[in-house]
């Protein structure tokens, strides 16, 4: 097999000379990203940048392609990759899904790697293309096993309600293992920082994009298992033990924020103090 | 008494106990009931107390009252604390209530031993059968196993229960004697072997029948206090090895002693627990567990206890430098094992990653080999890394800088280039 300099720049400049770098414009969504591929391929273009449909981009050197999504084509790509190799497939959707800046640019690299030298290279996870991704994966799995266990439910009038503020958008990878936990309630939980909300009721689970979630204020009996948590959280330390290094290195303090443990018994009461105290419901949609 | 009241006393009481895991079980939904278990082998921290140490599962104790007087332990009965006792009805609601919020990943259930062991045991199962079978609770849950227990009631308990426990806590006969004098080994060691019998007899029915009842598959597991009595590493760790072979146990905690109590038969009450020598026990643990090394090959008669300074793998690399430097594009997985700074993990990498390419010294770093400390140990297509400076007499020192400054206690680690060269 012919051997590649370890530079993707110099392996994509080699037989990109022709092409035309474009930027690409799509609906930030997974099924567009591919669709972003299959353009590439049938326009002969390379594109040097992706922008979500927001994020419009300002004056620019290169034009722009607005990709519009085609579940066909979309298909065909993915049918294409999980036929060279299923764990590449598995590594761009959840690739997809990481908080690595310019993931969609490296998810590129990665598929035309593929599609040039098979899969070979996905043994190697130091290889010049596929080491971020692998780096970026390991990172939101981590991030991922750690919520599992620091997700905080509350009990709001039978429903279980908890938020998170993650940096990789990890409710769809959260779902099996919540929604299959408490098979038998209902409850949501809201994403913050990708403002997006799981509803999960009655053996159905949704995820919606949302733009707030209020939340109402906490019945009596759970304000009493918030006490008993904190009591239960503090009794346990042993203090000569006392060791807030490995503790922060565990349970690093930006999860912190959500958890029963660190806030006081009634903080959506204090929330709503500090924003519109008019404002204090239930959660926007409910199911 | 309030429950919240309850909770601090008979929580504070369970504290000292080090066997906080989740892991071991796989068991999904089922119908009509709540929870599961962790779906990842190494189970699920839910929180980390302030002295860093994870919390997993809702640690109490059943109640704090306790016929035995050993003497290391808060709750003997000399020893003049607050008592209580959950219901079986609080510690079900306490349980499930923690759970939905997902709190916890399950009940850590304990006690002290009231009247007799039996009467205890008995109290537990009633709780832990309120618990599975009136509130459908399908979570984790670690029950204790008290020495002197008829086995009827362990083997009830075992299948209510993942995951069983005994602990040995004094590592040798002799500290039994003086310290927990209610208590023999033969006491100790019987419930454990009858455990192992159980498990191992209950796998072989659920060969034959699909729905024979599961007694403990999260298997066994104890603990050891270090630093009570004078016994040294090499007899804790053959002594762990011994457990792992002959009684199938899962995991084996240590427990860096605290003292809580005054008495002249123990270390004084000012004595900081030996946090360092428990962590480097569990690192030794590890490389029992998960890297094929043997007590034998760790410690001996001459070197007794570990360097505290270094890790016990590269304690043991240091010992026998005639294995290395390794080639990694050649070594086999074993050996790979055995490089200080490579784990399964990454020797598992490695091991694919060569089969594509040439690794170099960049690459290793980023398959999640820790440079630093392998770099001593290995060859890249023939060559050691540029610019590596040692010596089998610096070396040591070399290899401690590393850690300095991350360890837990101790003034120990003040190191200074002149002395322990050699």
């Amino acid at each position: 097999m012919k051997r590649h300099s370890n530079c993707p720049f110099l392996i994509l400049w080699g037989d990109m000379m022709a092409w035309d770098e474009v930027i690409y414009q799509y609906d930030s969504t997974f099924d567009g990203f591919l669709c972003c591929v299959f353009e590439s391929y049938t326009n002969k273009e390379f594109p040097t940048a992706f922008y979500g449909d927001e994020d419009c981009c300002l004056l620019s050197f290169y034009s722009v392609r607005t990709v519009i999504t085609v579940p066909e084509h979309a298909r065909r790509v993915y049918r294409s990759i999980v036929k060279l190799s299923p764990t590449a497939a598995d590594l761009l959707r959840k690739g997809f899904l990481t908080c690595l800046p310019d993931k969609e640019l490296h998810l590129y690299r990665l598929v035309r790697k593929l599609y040039r030298e098979g899969s070979s290279f996905l043994k190697n996870q130091a290889d010049e293309v596929y080491h971020p991704i692998a780096k970026a994966i390991r990172h939101m799995n981590g991030e991922l096993e750690k919520l599992r266990g620091f997700v905080r439910f509350s009990d709001y009038n039978g429903v279980l309600g908890a938020e998170i503020e993650p940096k990789n958008r990890v409710l769809p990878l959260l779902r099996h293992h919540f929604c299959n936990r408490y098979a038998n309630e209902s409850l949501f939980i809201y994403d913050r920082t990708h403002k997006e909300l799981l509803l999960y009721a009655k053996g159905r689970s949704r995820i919606i994009p949302v733009d707030n979630v209020h939340l109402s204020l906490p019945g009596e009996e759970e304000v009493h298992y918030r006490a008993l948590w904190k009591r239960f959280y503090e009794t346990i330390a042993i203090k000569e033990r006392y060791n807030p290094r490995c503790q922060n290195t565990f349970m690093p303090k930006r999860y912190r924020g959500t958890m029963t443990e660190f806030l006081p018994v009634d903080h959506e009461a204090q929330r709503a103090l500090q924003n519109s105290p008019e404002n204090t419901a239930l959660p926007d949609r409910t199911l | 008494m309030d429950l919240l009241d309850k909770l601090t006393i008979l929580s504070d009481a369970a504290k000292y106990d080090a066997a906080c895991t989740s892991s071991g079980v796989r068991r999904g939904f089922q119908p009509g009931k709540i929870g599961n278990t962790s779906s990842s082998i190494a189970g699920c921290c839910h929180s980390f107390s302030a002295d860093g140490r994870c919390i997993t599962l809702l640690k109490v104790l059943m109640t704090n009252c306790c016929s035995y007087d050993c003497k290391y332990c808060i709750n003997r009965r000399s020893n003049d604390v607050r008592r209580a006792a959950f219901t079986p009805k609080e510690l079900a609601d306490l349980t499930i209530e923690f759970y939905r919020r997902n709190y916890i990943e399950g009940l850590f259930l304990s006690s002290g031993v009231l009247r007799s062991p039996d009467y205890t045991t008995e109290l537990m199962i009633r709780s832990l059968r309120m618990l599975r079978e009136d509130y459908g609770f399908n979570g984790y849950i670690h029950a204790k196993a008290i020495p002197g227990t008829s086995p009827e009631l362990v083997q009830q308990l075992g299948l209510l229960a993942d995951r069983l426990s005994v602990n040995i806590e004094l590592p040798s006969q002799e500290g039994l004697q003086t310290l927990a004098p209610d208590k023999t080994k033969q006491a100790i060691l019987k419930p454990m072997g009858l455990i192992r019998d159980q498990a191992s007899q209950s796998k072989q029915e659920l060969v034959k029948f699909r729905h024979a009842p599961v007694f403990a598959p999260a298997g066994q597991s104890t603990q050891l206090i270090v630093g009570a009595t004078q016994d040294s590493d090499r007899h804790i760790l053959h002594l762990t090895q011994s457990l792992y072979d002959k009684y199938k146990l899962k995991r084996v905690f240590y427990s860096a002693y605290v003292p809580v109590v005054e008495h002249a038969l123990l270390p004084s009450i000012d004595t900081k627990p030996p946090l360092l020598r428990e962590h480097r026990l569990y690192q030794a643990d590890w490389l029992l567990r998960f890297y094929g090394f043997r007590a034998e090959e760790l410690l001996n008669e001459d070197t007794p206890d570990f360097n505290p300074l270094i890790d016990p793998k590269c304690h043991w690399a240091i010992g026998h430098m005639e294995q290395f430097p390794v080639e990694v594009m050649r070594a086999d997985y074993e050996m790979l094992l055995r490089v200080p700074g490579i784990g399964p993990v990454s020797a598992r990498r490695i091991i694919s990653a060569r089969r594509t390419t040439h690794l170099r010294f960049e690459d290793l770093k980023k398959l999640g080999v820790v440079l630093k400390r392998a770099q001593f140990f290995i060859t890249c297509c023939g060559r050691m890394r540029s610019g590596l400076h040692f010596s089998a007499a610096t070396l040591v020192q070399q290899l401690a800088a590393i850690e300095q400054g991350q360890l837990p206690d101790e003034t120990a680690q003040q190191l200074s280039l002149f002395d322990s060269v050699g």
